[in-house]
């Protein structure tokens, strides 16, 4: 370069000078990073290349106990698979994780391998942003159909073509202290849990913990957390009519208002009687189970973590049932594999996507013990995985999931379950009437079927 | 005039352009980063632009307009925003100058005051939320309990009471941002000439007559900053809220920004998103015209 040779004037390098060294010092950057880093994910990024052969890109919203797990499970795969370079990328749950996964999507850089909720598959796919799955090329890899756990396989398809992989369930269920429940008189000779079916057993249960704690019977939590209610309602809801909310994609409203003010009805008589306090947060929830100032604990699977990292002596079992004029039901939904489409076929790397797929299904063991009911079945009907206690005390919950309801404004975090919850919330803290609760939400449910779908 | 300065060297060539050569670099980040964006922003609200496809999607004419004209929800938000504002701005500006006097009253030991102040701004508003997650807690919290210290039986929960919750949210917010409006005034205070307050004091004004008729006119210039800069930056609330109550309970916090972002990133309806936040815009636009304009007519009048 001609600006090493000495110059004697200026003695110092003018600022244009300056400047131009910069510039061409960041140009000589940036092309080394084009051509010597073309399987670096960033440099892929900007010039829109594929990933080479033997790359795969799996993105996850996996934190804290899942994401250990999670990570267990990788290096189970990684271990078998020394060729191939996994890159896992997690990002943070709920719906900064699928704006991106839809971004990347769109963008033509989709992962190959990405976690979705069973409740979000069908948006998804009807949008286009999941590959078919065909079950000729899952057979190849060991996938049938018959190994997978019937109900979440059907949520898994979408007009009878199949969009995800589901790797397990996870329901909305009862924890409850075992010391409490023995002092209470609610065991049974076997250390279970007897008579909470049935709208007066359930209080008359809690009642008696809250004579033991001295201070609430159960905890739920109802304060910033409009999914949680919503799942408390959504359980009951079913228990009754068995029907849905919104129908066709959530283009039409079918709520029965008589089923939804019989289940508000039920959530109030919970606070009325003073059984369950009216304003927790959802950290704060599980605290009143852990320090016995409650003996039950209304929340999802994934919490046995946390709880059993408090040491304390605990059960589970699934949300008992309430109302028995429909067949058992319990909220629930369902982590999922999916294979976002791809520009091209070399980009989708279909087989070794698959292969991916199927060795973390061969790790359910692993992740059931964060809470979830796995959905492949060779790991279900395990003698290791029913000696697990409590995970498999409330496995038979599986049986009774209630999806969300199908929906573009629908699934995990969505609005529907913030307007549906924040009905409930207010029916719970005894702010509205049950009725009042059932007609705000047919209302807000046609609200949002009246706008236009983004799909 | 001018002919006796000495000959100056002609500009050189590369001189002409090195004016908008240092301007280069930020009006590329400038276009590409706000201008762009901002038309973006502006056509997009004229089509059903979708997240989840590609392209700008069926053009919708004035209809995205007259549906959020129409949402009760995009004007409860409005509200809730607009009491935010409210709540934040009337102590944020009061609170900040009688401490910034006071502060600066202060010989010895007013690095301390000056520090204490201004500490909790630095601080990300995800450390302050987390800290208030604490305070405000239902059964356990600090709020409750000193509630009932000083011999309140029932203490509200100060999230998850519709009534309470915006407040609650305003106490922390106004504890977290005090420092930026203090140091403002603080500067301002630094600007009154100690001839001014001697002249009061020979005049015989006392010390309240002095901050009354002479410190605080005199600030006037900065209190009219002060409130500008609040009231935009309150307009434009969504982290503390985001991250405290997610909007909640019953959507009595809820926000404009959170309104956009919902509507945007949750359920991908950008188009729609869009012409939120265009009138948001023009809310704030609005807002701030009008106070400048306000004090323009009472500068006069002095």
């Amino acid at each position: 370069m001609r600006d090493r040779t000495p110059h004697t004037s200026p003695p110092a390098p003018s600022r244009r000078r300056l400047l131009r060294g910069t510039l061409s010092l960041g140009a000589v950057a940036a092309s080394a990073a084009a051509l010597g880093g073309c399987d670096s994910t960033l440099a892929q990024g900007f010039t829109g290349g594929s990933p080479t052969p033997d790359r795969l890109n799996f993105w996850n919203p996996f934190t804290g106990g899942d994401g250990e797990r999670l990570l267990a499970m990788q290096a189970a795969y990684r271990a078998g698979h020394r060729k191939t370079d996994l890159k896992s990328a997690t990002f943070v749950w709920g719906n900064p994780y699928y704006t991106k996964l839809t971004l990347a999507t769109l963008g033509d850089r989709p992962p190959q391998v990405a976690i979705s909720h069973l409740s979000k598959v069908p948006t998804l796919a009807e949008a286009g942003l999941l590959a078919e799955i065909q079950p000729s090329d899952l057979a190849r890899h060991g996938l049938t159909e018959d190994k997978f756990d019937p109900r979440p396989w059907k949520k898994s398809q979408l007009d009878g073509k199949l969009y995800a992989i589901p790797l397990d369930t996870h329901p909305f269920v009862l924890y409850f202290r075992t010391d409490i429940a023995e002092k209470a008189g609610l065991l049974d000779g076997k250390g279970r849990l007897t008579d909470v079916d049935g709208p007066d057993a359930f209080i008359d249960a809690l009642r008696a913990a809250k004579e033991v704690t001295g201070q609430w019977g159960g905890s739920i939590a109802s304060v910033k957390d409009a999914s949680t209610q919503f799942r408390l309602f959504w359980s009951f809801y079913r228990q009754i009519s068995g029907g849905d909310l919104v129908a066709d994609q959530g283009r039409k409203v079918v709520i029965d208002t008589e089923a939804a003010a019989e289940a508000l009805a039920y959530i109030r008589r919970l606070t009325q009687e003073r059984v369950v306090p009216t304003t927790t947060d959802g950290p704060g929830a599980i605290t009143m189970l852990t320090t016995g100032k409650a003996g039950f604990l209304m929340d999802g699977v994934w919490q046995v973590l946390t709880v059993q990292g408090s040491k304390v002596k605990f059960d589970m079992r699934p949300l008992p049932r309430i109302f028995d004029d429909a067949p058992y039901a319990c909220a629930a939904d369902s982590h999922s594999l999916v294979l976002p489409k791809a520009p091209s076929e070399s980009a989708q790397r279909l087989d070794l996507s698959l292969g991916f797929v199927a060795s973390l299904l061969g790790s359910s063991k692993l992740w059931a013990e964060g809470g979830h009911i796995p959905a492949w079945l060779p790991t279900q009907r395990t003698a290791s995985y029913r000696a697990l206690e409590p995970q498999s005390h409330y496995a038979a919950a599986a049986d009774g999931a209630a999806y969300d309801p199908a929906a573009w404004y629908g699934g995990a975090g969505s609005s529907l379950q913030i307007v549906i919850g924040d009905a409930v919330t207010s029916v719970f803290t005894g702010a509205g009437s049950p009725t009042a609760g059932a007609a705000r939400m047919k209302r807000e449910l046609r609200e949002l079927a009246s706008r236009t779908s983004p799909v | 005039m001018a002919t006796t300065t000495a000959p100056t060297k002609a500009p050189g060539r590369g001189d002409r352009w090195a004016g908008p050569g240092m301007l280069l670099p930020f009006s590329l980040f400038y276009l590409l980063f706000l201008v762009g964006p901002l038309i973006y922003t502006v056509v997009a609200g004229f089509f059903d632009t979708s997240l989840l496809k590609s392209g700008l999607g069926d053009f919708a004419g004035l209809s995205n307009y007259s549906a959020v004209l129409g949402d009760s929800e995009f004007w409860r938000t409005l509200k809730n925003t607009l009491w935010f504002t409210v709540l934040t701005t009337v102590p944020l500006v009061l609170l900040s100058l009688t401490l910034a006097i006071l502060a600066d009253r202060f010989v010895r030991g007013r690095w301390f005051f000056r520090f204490a102040f201004f500490a909790p701004f630095v601080l990300p508003s995800a450390v302050v939320a987390l800290m208030f997650t604490f305070i405000y807690a239902d059964q356990v919290g600090l709020a409750q309990q000193a509630a009932t210290w000083v011999g309140v039986d029932t203490p509200p929960s100060w999230l998850g009471d519709p009534d309470w919750a915006m407040i609650s949210i305003a106490a922390a917010t106004v504890w977290w941002t005090l420092g930026f409006n203090f140091v403002l005034y603080l500067a301002g205070l630094q600007d009154i000439p100690r001839s001014v307050h001697e002249a009061a004091a020979i005049d015989g004004a006392g010390p309240w007559q002095r901050i009354r008729h002479v410190v605080v006119p005199m600030l006037g210039r900065t209190t009219t900053l002060v409130t500008v800069l609040q009231v935009v930056a309150s307009l434009k609330v969504f982290d503390q809220i985001y991250m405290l109550t997610n909007g909640g309970p019953d959507g009595s916090t809820r926000s404009s920004l959170q309104l956009i972002y919902d509507t945007g990133f949750v359920e991908g309806r950008v188009g729609y998103a869009s012409t939120v936040s265009l009138l948001l815009f023009v809310v704030i636009l609005l807002v701030s015209l009008v106070w400048f304009a306000l004090v323009r007519r009472a500068e006069k009048e002095r």
